[in-house]
């Protein structure tokens, strides 16, 4: 197939050249249609897109997994030139031509480091297995090596951590082990699926750059599939950009983000939320997005500044929350274990007003809102809702403030009940509560609240898995609307989405929030959203909150060595940045505790108005 | 998008094939039990001591043959399943009723009822049913009645352990959460969002559970601790068979066969209720 790719130069040859590959599934169902790109030794390829648009599939496809998947390479050819020999055409290799070359000269990671590893062994043995098979080592020079790959991936304490078991590792861990295994063979091409998508953000700054430095030293090539610009321009050298199955554009990094031609890449990159985009602006602002419209960009939404907030009385008032968890008991069953989710948090919210709590994970920002939503007992402190005590409440009325409370989960899908249409979803907290009580009155408020989404009445006879995330992350807002809070809590509501989905939910939530008179606790660890939608941010970290301030002091005053880690870590999408300069190194401290054992409360020293910054100890400043 | 859509259709099709079958074979001799009044005013009691044992399809009059009293095999099985179909269908859907009303309870509300409730369970679990049942129907006495309570309190245990355990799964995703978030009611989460997720398993035990007990009746009956032995019922018969099958397979074959059509029908049905049940489709076997 001839492509105008400017790749043909006599000079060198691409390690891997991807010629009009076309995969099917099912009867006729085509996941991949007529994909050409070259890999060149020792460069990393993005290949970018949104959920659906066949990136994944077209990097199974290269190692011939989709064979195990359901899929058919219809089409095309993978020609990959080995070590020695010939250039090969991996869809027509034979099953022991590809035995030997997965793992050995491709390579791959997958997006979720447990599910790839198996629990029942240990890392050591896992990694020494590929070494065995693959490079007849014995076993003791097979641990030696593998002792070596992990210290490579920075891991602490390479020799212990061998005879350890995946689930005794954490999340970034599992991934540097991945990273271990897949390089220890020296393969020429690493194959990395969303390899950072599940992990904490400085977690994954640091997996990105064991990736780039051990690229450097072994040269070698990685495709790297990712949905994240930010990620793309800190690491690619060329992006392939996909779109519904196909090829839409193909440049070097700086061309796709300095000049993207086709029109999807220009949609794609103008809904990348980007960290200081609102530099020197005090309130949130809405910005139109550019949504593909038929295979057209138009643009949807207008810009409007957020000025919602009335400081005048707040609407909520948390003071010193503790909330802990019994974990670990005795065979007696005496505690001797807790996590110590929340530690003497306080805030307000004031009506009309956005509060992003931001962290990583084990901060303690969900339990913040599952007890603020009374899902969760608190251990002590107090909360005010309308200045109303809600421990002093009476049962109905802790009832009613589920009426005036409500939650919007991360995950749409698993946040709806299967088995019930969306629209008896959206009615149950009319029901629940008696906000009406006629039946085709309810049934007429359904379809108001779906079209208030931008969904239509016809949709309420629908089920959950008849609609696509960004619509169903619409349902649950409907949902949430239906009771006519005063407060909503957003826990990762947008963070599971598509950036094009994910900022077009943005933008209907602030404009809910701007005719409704809404308040938002917006939890979720993504920077670039909360500097998109927030007036005032809090911090999270180990269950205390170390730094809470308006959105403009956080994000260009920050005082907190943690809240300043947090933003370095951030990948930005602009390849023609200076990358990172502050090294980020270590790993999120565990929550739990031994019985008896208290953390030491933060003492806050207020900067600026109204912004506030923990105290740091002398020791912790000088480790960040 | 072509797959997605084209799926569900193919497989309606292929459902509503389990549905015919199901209904003919089940619902056919549902009815044929429920007309034997009028088909067999006998009650096939009548006796033909010359035609004693007379192998199927030779005589117009007896069509499946006789028995050693040269009783109707046809009028016997369709009136035997009088009983065995009553036994089946209200002890399973007693020890259904109560036992997912159990385990409801101790899944979702957990603590010290739970383990009450699940340790119980275990107990009755470990007993060996044929030496419970000679106790419990020697002290209450023989009777329909109270073989299908016995079976009820035999059996629910199966259904509690069962619906506890998708219970536990369910109760900690989200959309139970979620529902729990908006204010709706304890009660109310049971019965419309986890009872709707657990009818799937529920639905395939039920028809296991008829074939079961069907048989546990006539095990009963043969050791003289069921209804009245001069009642036929296919487990009644089948016992009696076994004494011929060397030389007249057909006086067990033909209740066998009847106990096997009612079950497959019944698997049928069930495997179709329980798919209609899921809006998705997505049920794996």
């Amino acid at each position: 197939m001839s492509d105008n790719t400017p790749n043909l130069k006599s000079s060198h040859q691409p390690l891997l050249s991807v010629r009009s590959l076309s995969v099917e599934f099912g009867a006729g169902f085509k996941a991949v249609k007529d994909v050409s790109f070259d890999v060149e030794p020792g460069k990393t390829l993005a290949v970018v897109g949104e959920s659906g648009s066949g990136k994944s599939v077209t990097s199974l496809a290269i190692m011939r997994l989709t064979d195990y998947t359901g899929g058919r390479i219809v089409g095309g050819e993978v020609m990959f030139r080995p070590a020695q020999g010939e250039a090969i055409d991996l869809t027509k290799a034979s099953d022991d031509t590809l035995r030997s070359i997965r793992g050995n000269d491709i390579a791959m990671i997958f997006q979720e480091p447990m599910t790839s590893l198996n629990p029942v062994f240990t890392i050591g043995n896992q990694i020494a297995e590929t070494l065995v098979l693959h490079e007849r080592l014995n076993a003791r020079d097979a641990r030696l090596r593998a002792k070596e790959l992990l210290q490579k991936v920075r891991l602490p304490d390479a020799e212990r951590l061998l005879d350890r078991y995946p689930h005794q590792l954490s999340g970034g861990m599992r991934q540097r082990v991945m990273i271990a295994m897949a390089l220890a063979c020296n393969p020429k091409l690493l194959i990395a699926d969303e390899p950072t998508t599940a992990l904490d953000v400085t977690i994954q700054a640091q997996i990105l750059n064991i990736i780039r430095d051990l690229q450097q030293e072994m040269g070698t090539a990685v495709i790297f599939i990712t949905h994240d610009m930010g990620v793309v321009a800190e690491m690619a050298d060329d992006v392939v950009v996909m779109w519904k199955g196909e090829k839409v554009e193909q440049a070097p990094v700086r061309d796709i983000f300095a000049a993207p031609q086709h029109p999807y890449t220009r949609a794609l990159l103008s809904a990348v939320p980007r960290l200081g985009s609102l530099q020197g602006q005090p309130l949130p602002k809405r910005t139109p997005v550019m949504v593909m419209d038929g295979g057209e960009p138009r643009l949807v939404g207008e810009t409007h500044v957020q000025n919602t907030a009335d400081y005048a009385k707040p609407l909520l008032q948390v003071d010193k929350l503790t909330t802990r968890f019994d974990v670990g008991k005795t065979f007696l069953g005496r505690v001797t274990h807790r996590v110590h989710a929340v530690e003497e948090v306080s805030f307000d919210i004031y009506p009309g007003e956005t509060l992003a709590l931001v962290g990583e994970s084990g901060s303690g920002k969900s339990t913040i809102g599952r007890t603020l939503q009374q899902l969760v007992e608190p251990t002590s402190g107090t909360v005010r809702f309308d200045g109303r005590d809600m421990a002093a409440m009476s049962h109905g009325d802790r009832r009613r403030l589920r009426q005036e409370i409500q939650y919007i989960f991360q995950d749409p899908f698993a946040s709806l009940d299967p088995r019930h249409t969306v629209g008896y979803s959206i009615a149950e907290p009319i029901v629940v509560h008696g906000l009406i009580r006629d039946r085709k009155a309810i049934e007429k408020r359904v379809h108001e609240l779906l079209e208030h989404v931008g969904l239509q009445p016809q949709h309420a006879k629908r089920y959950p898995h008849e609609f696509s995330g960004g619509q169903r992350q619409r349902v649950c807002i409907a949902r949430a609307l239906a009771s006519d809070p005063r407060l909503i809590i957003a826990d990762e509501s947008v963070s599971a989405l598509d950036v094009s989905i994910q900022a077009q939910i943005v933008n209907l939530l602030m404009e809910l929030q701007e005719r409704r008179h809404l308040s938002y606790l917006f939890i979720t660890h993504d920077m670039a959203v909360v500097e998109k939608i927030s007036h005032r941010v809090a911090v999270m970290y180990l269950g205390q909150i170390v730094e809470l301030g308006t959105r403009q002091a956080i994000f260009e005053n920050p005082q907190h060595s943690y809240t300043r880690k947090l933003l370095s870590a951030v990948p930005i999408a602009d390849p023609q940045r200076e990358r990172a300069k502050m090294r980020i190194e270590g790993e999120i401290p565990s929550p739990v505790r031994p019985v008896g054992q208290e953390p030491a409360i933060h003492r806050m020293r207020e900067v600026g108005p109204g912004h506030w910054v923990a105290v740091e100890a002398d020791a912790l400043r000088g480790a960040a | 998008m072509a797959t997605a859509q084209a799926l569900p259709s193919s497989r309606r099709r292929f459902r509503s094939f389990e549905l015919i079958l199901g209904t003919l074979l089940a619902g056919g001799m549902a009815l044929a039990v429920l007309l034997s009044p009028l088909l067999f005013p006998d009650g096939g009691e009548s006796m033909d001591l010359m035609a004693r044992l007379v192998p199927p399809f030779q005589q117009a009059s007896h069509i499946l043959g006789t028995d050693p009293l040269g009783r109707d095999m046809l009028a016997r099985v369709i009136v035997g399943g009088k009983i065995s179909l009553t036994v089946g269908l209200l002890s399973m859907l007693g020890a259904m009723t109560l036992g997912t009303l159990m385990g409801l309870a101790a899944g979702y509300y957990r603590g010290i009822a739970e383990m009450v409730l699940m340790r119980f369970a275990d107990i009755q679990l470990a007993l060996p049913f044929i030496l419970v049942a000679i106790m419990f129907l020697a002290i209450l006495g023989t009777g329909l009645d109270k073989v299908i309570f016995f079976m009820i309190v035999a059996q629910w245990v199966q259904y509690a352990r069962l619906v506890r355990g998708s219970v536990l799964a369910l109760r900690e995703r989200e959309f139970i959460l979620s529902a729990r978030a908006i204010g709706v009611g304890n009660l109310r989460i049971i019965f419309t969002h986890i009872l709707p997720n657990v009818l799937g398993p529920i639905v395939v035990l039920m028809t296991l559970n008829v074939a079961n007990n069907i048989l546990l009746e006539s095990s009963l009956t043969f050791i003289g601790l069921g209804v009245d032995p001069l009642i036929p019922s296919w487990g009644g018969m089948l016992a009696d068979g076994r004494t011929y099958l060397q030389s007249a397979w057909w006086v067990s074959v033909f209740p066998g066969l009847a106990i096997m059509f009612t079950v497959l029908g019944l698997n049928l049905l069930g495997d179709w209720l329980r798919d209609y049940l899921d809006p998705t489709g997505q049920t794996s076997k």
